[in-house]
Order: C-alpha cells, then structure tokens, then sequence
C-alpha cells in the first residue's frame, strides 16, 4: 500500500480507469494461406487502445488496416500473437461491437428500419425481447437514431431507393443502434463526394461525443482522421505494421473550418510526407 | 402504362386469332372430325361434359399439389443441406445436375410397379420431377450469398442459424420462387403423364379413355382444359413470386433450371 492510494483526496473526481484496455493486439500477424501462395496480410503488429479512445488508423491500401478491423470484429483469427478485446479473447466477445463495413452491405430485402434493427435482433441482452419489443421501443428507438442522421423519413424505403450518402448513414446508424462499446469504421465515408463526407463527419463527431463509444476508424483521408480522432496511427506498406502513434491535441468538438486552420494542414502535412515516405522506400 | 394494356391487347387477340384459323382452316380443307376437331365443336363438348370432366380436373389437381408440396419439402430440406455447407455442394452439384437431366417419366413404370396402378404413382412422380430444381435453385442461391452480408451478421455474434434465417435464406428466396414456377409446371406435367399410363382417374385417364374410343373431341377438350389448369397454376407462382420478392425481380430473371 502506498501513500497516495490510502489517502484519497475528497475532492478529486477520480479519472474513469479501465485497467484493460479496450484493444490490445500483441505482435498479432495474419497470413492468408500457406506453403507457395501464403501472403502476409499484417506483419506482426503491437496496438493498444483505451476505452473511449477515437483512434485513426491511416496507411496505404493493402497494408493490412481492413485485417486489423477483422481480427479485432473476430471475423478473423491472428496467425500468430495476441489479440485481446476487453483484457479477454476477441472470440469472448467481452465488448459489444458495433461495425461499418466499407460498402453498405445493407440487406436488400430488408427496409431502412428492419436493417438497422438486425443488431437488436441478434445482439445480447436486446435479442432477448425482440419479439416484444420489435414494434414497440425498439421501433421508436431506431426511428429516433434515423432521425438524428437525417433520415427521418426514409424508415421504410428499401435501400436501393436511397443516394449512397444515405445508405451510409444508414450504415451507420445500424453499427450504433445497439449502443456498441466498441466502433469499427472500416473507410464508412470513402466513397462519398466531398460535402456529403463533411456532413456525416459532423454527425459521427456529434454521435462520438454523444455517447463515447471506443472508435477504431480506418481511413484513407488525412483530414478525416484529423477531424475525428484523438489519435492517429500510421501503417507501413503492405505487410503494414504501425509505424507513428501520434495524439491529435485540436480540442473537441472540432468545427468543419478547423480543416482549413494552418496548425490543422501543418499536421495532415506531416502525415502525408510520412505515408509519402513509406510508400516510396 | 399504355405499352402494356397494347401487349396485353395484342397477346389476347392472338390467342383469338388463333382459334379462328384453326376454325376457318378446318372447314376450308374440309378435315376430318375425326383428325381434328373446330375449337367450336370442342368448347362445345367441353361444356356438354363438364359435370363428367370437373371430378378429373379435381383429381389431377390435386395430384399435382400434393406432389409438388412433397417435392418443395424435400428439395428445400436437400438444397439447404446442398448449400450451408462449401464441401457439400462442391461435391453434391455435379450429382444434381446429373439426375436432374434424366427424363423423370421414366420412373412412371416403376412407381406402378411398386405401387399399382391410381393416385399413388402420380403424386410420386408429381413429386420426383420437381425435386431438382428447387434444390438446384436454393443451394445455389445460399451459396452465392455474398460472404461481406454473412460478416455483418458475424460481427453481431450471430450463430449459424441466425445467419441461416437472416441472410441465406432470404437471400435465396428469388431464387426459390423461380424455381417453383418451373417446378409446379413441371409436377403438372408428370401428374398427367402418370394418369395417361396408369390411373382411372383424372384428365390423363380421360385423354386416354376418350382417344381408344375415337372421342376426338373430347381428346382436345382434355388437352385445353389441361393447357388452362397449366396456365392458371404458372400464373399463381409467378404472381407468388413478384409479391414475395419484389427486392430482387427488378426486371432480371434469375432462375437456375
Ligand atoms: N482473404 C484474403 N486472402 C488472401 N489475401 C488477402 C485476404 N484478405 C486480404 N488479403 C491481402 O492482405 C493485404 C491486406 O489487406 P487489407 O487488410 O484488406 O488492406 P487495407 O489496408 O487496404 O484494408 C492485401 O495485400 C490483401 O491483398
Ligand atoms: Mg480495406
């Protein structure tokens, strides 16, 4: 026992201390088939992340950023080293995750409402009362989420009648509707034009500090990464592992001018000459 | 909107017209009623001997339904177990592909054989012939589910069957229902052939009874009525079909046969 942790300070708030870490990927590799053909898809790669952390993960493409999301979702398993999601196994599911897929892969047959309440559908413990519910809150619950995004009035169309901004936003919505502990954003807003991409910024700012999920967001776009995260890291060429580990110190909330603030194009500059230099060598 | 009433204007005048040739053409060349009957002369017969002819429509309609219901069972249960599994159907699809091209009346003989003669062998054999396609079109249509709408559910948690219910299945509708449109003409079909061979009753019997005693007329108020049953029970699937899937019938036509 020491000191200081016997003596608590009556006025301190204390810090919300999670002693595990929300991500921790431990030299974690992944290569894809074997013997001649095998390709390494993720160098082994060391990456910690506390809860409520926003952080970007940027680099060139095929580096191995989508892989890190599938490790981390369980959609894959690591060929070699640790990946621990809540201090246990990904396969434990000890945190609830939400994911964003870089298409929409929204189900066709379903409407906007049905798609974005699957996760209530299948997820613990809202799976418990779908039945019961389905009509009832959990309807009011994605017609409020929808509301939020702009898409108030598109519960019932069916997604091929939406733009491709709403079907990310729809996207979206259906990765928080069951209030994820853990967000992954695997380039949600890449193929969108550039005012569409600026708005859905501003509501992902708006939903993160709304309800401070942890957010692990893949992108391609430096000023994306500046504008939302706390934390960018940047991945080496393919097989990437993360190279810089960087705080983005811009207060938040963050306004859409900020991107054209000179602090804020000194420090995506700084990331360019960086993912410049990887890619060359 | 008006394109379609004009097709639709079109396809009923020839139908029309068609029954008038035959008409015109059978008085002109003075041909044998015994050859070929005037449609007037059939329609005629057909409504003289309705009340004789509605019990057979009965019956082979509901050899044919109840064939086809037995065969979407079986082809649903085999097409999921053929398509959930990567092996199975790696493995399976050369073997469907090979029985659904064998001539399925061939099992008629041997239904009898086993069976008798009567209502038996022709459920039966309503029932084998529309097997294979709907195993065909639900395992191909489970197995070429996009793997990234099987990941958003995988990234919930889901079990396999949730995934099952969520994603494959659905995903797999379109293609079910156009094999049902296939596979309901063809149950009609082997129904009535079984008739012809080995029944007493349904409107396969009735072809057959009328043809040994030359009642040629009734031979083609037969084979109308069975054009008409044909018809009405493709109609009732297609139908089936754009309700249930609209999603997926934006104008395409995907099924597998
Ligand atoms: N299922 C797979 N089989 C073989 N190679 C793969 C597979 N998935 C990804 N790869 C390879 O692994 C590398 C990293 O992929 P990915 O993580 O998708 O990159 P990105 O950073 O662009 O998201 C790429 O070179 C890709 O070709
Ligand atoms: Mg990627």
């Amino acid at each position: 026992m020491n000191m200081t942790s016997s003596i608590p300070a009556p006025m301190a708030k204390p810090a919300p201390v999670h002693p595990r870490p929300a991500i921790e990927l431990q030299d974690a590799s992944v290569v894809f088939g074997a013997g001649e053909k095998a390709v390494t898809a993720l160098s082994p790669t060391t990456l910690r992340m506390d809860r409520g952390e926003f952080l970007a993960l940027v680099g060139p493409s095929g580096c191995g950023k989508s892989t890190i999301l599938k490790l981390v979702s369980n959609l894959i398993q690591p060929s070699s080293g640790l990946v621990l999601i809540g201090g246990r196994e990904a396969s434990a599911r000890e945190l609830r995750i939400g994911m964003a897929f870089q298409n929409p892969t929204l189900l066709p047959w379903l409407t906007i409402e049905q798609n974005v309440m699957m996760p209530l559908k299948i997820v613990e413990p809202f799976k418990r009362t779908y039945r019961r519910d389905k009509r009832g809150a959990y309807r009011d619950r994605v017609h409020a989420l929808l509301k939020q995004v702009g898409l108030g009035d598109f519960a019932n169309h069916y997604p091929w009648q939406l733009s491709g901004g709403m079907l990310q936003r729809s996207n979206l919505c259906r990765a928080l509707i069951h209030e994820p502990d853990l967000l992954l954003l695997d380039e949600p807003f890449g193929a969108l034009d550039q005012f569409t991409r600026e708005e859905l910024w501003q509501i992902m700012q708006d939903l993160y500090l709304d309800r401070a999920p942890t957010v692990l967001l893949v992108t391609h776009d430096l000023r994306e990464a500046g504008f939302l995260a706390g934390r960018i890291c940047v991945m080496s060429a393919r097989p990437g592992r993360v190279i810089s580990d960087e705080p983005v110190t811009l207060p938040q909330p963050r306004d859409i001018a900020t991107i054209y603030s000179p602090e804020f194009v000194e420090m995506t500059q700084g990331l360019r000459e960086m993912i410049a230099q990887v890619r060359s060598s | 909107m008006s394109d379609s009433i004009r097709i639709r204007f079109l396809s009923t005048s020839l139908i029309v017209g068609f029954f008038l040739l035959w008409e015109v053409l059978c008085i002109l060349l003075n041909v044998s009623d015994l050859v070929l009957p005037r449609p007037s002369e059939i329609f005629v017969t057909m409504y003289d001997r309705f009340p004789v002819l509605w019990p057979h429509i009965l019956q082979t309609l509901s050899s044919t339904l109840i064939g086809f219901a037995l065969g979407v069972t079986i082809g649903v249960t085999l097409g999921v177990i053929v398509g959930t599994s990567k092996v199975a159907y790696a493995v399976a699809y050369p073997l469907l592909v090979g029985f659904s091209s064998i001539p399925k009346v061939a099992v008629v003989p041997i239904f009898v054989l086993w069976f008798g003669s009567g209502t038996t062998p022709a459920i039966l054999t309503a029932m084998v012939i529309c097997v294979f396609p709907i195993v065909v079109n639900i395992a191909t249509g489970l197995a070429t589910t996009e793997p990234e709408l099987e990941d958003v559910l995988k990234t919930m948690g889901a079990s396999k069957t949730e995934i099952l219910w969520n994603v494959g299945l659905p995903r797999a509708m379109p293609y079910f229902f156009a094999s049902l449109k296939v596979a309901i003409t063809l149950s009609f079909v082997g129904a009535v052939l079984s008739e012809t061979v080995a029944s007493n009753m349904g409107i396969g019997f009735v072809m057959m009874t009328a043809s040994s005693n030359f009642q040629v007329s009734l031979v083609f108020s037969g084979l109308i009525l069975l054009a008409l049953m044909g018809v009405a029970l493709y109609a009732i699937f297609s139908l089936l079909e754009s309700r249930v899937t609209g999603w997926a019938t934006r104008g395409t036509e995907i099924a597998v046969t």
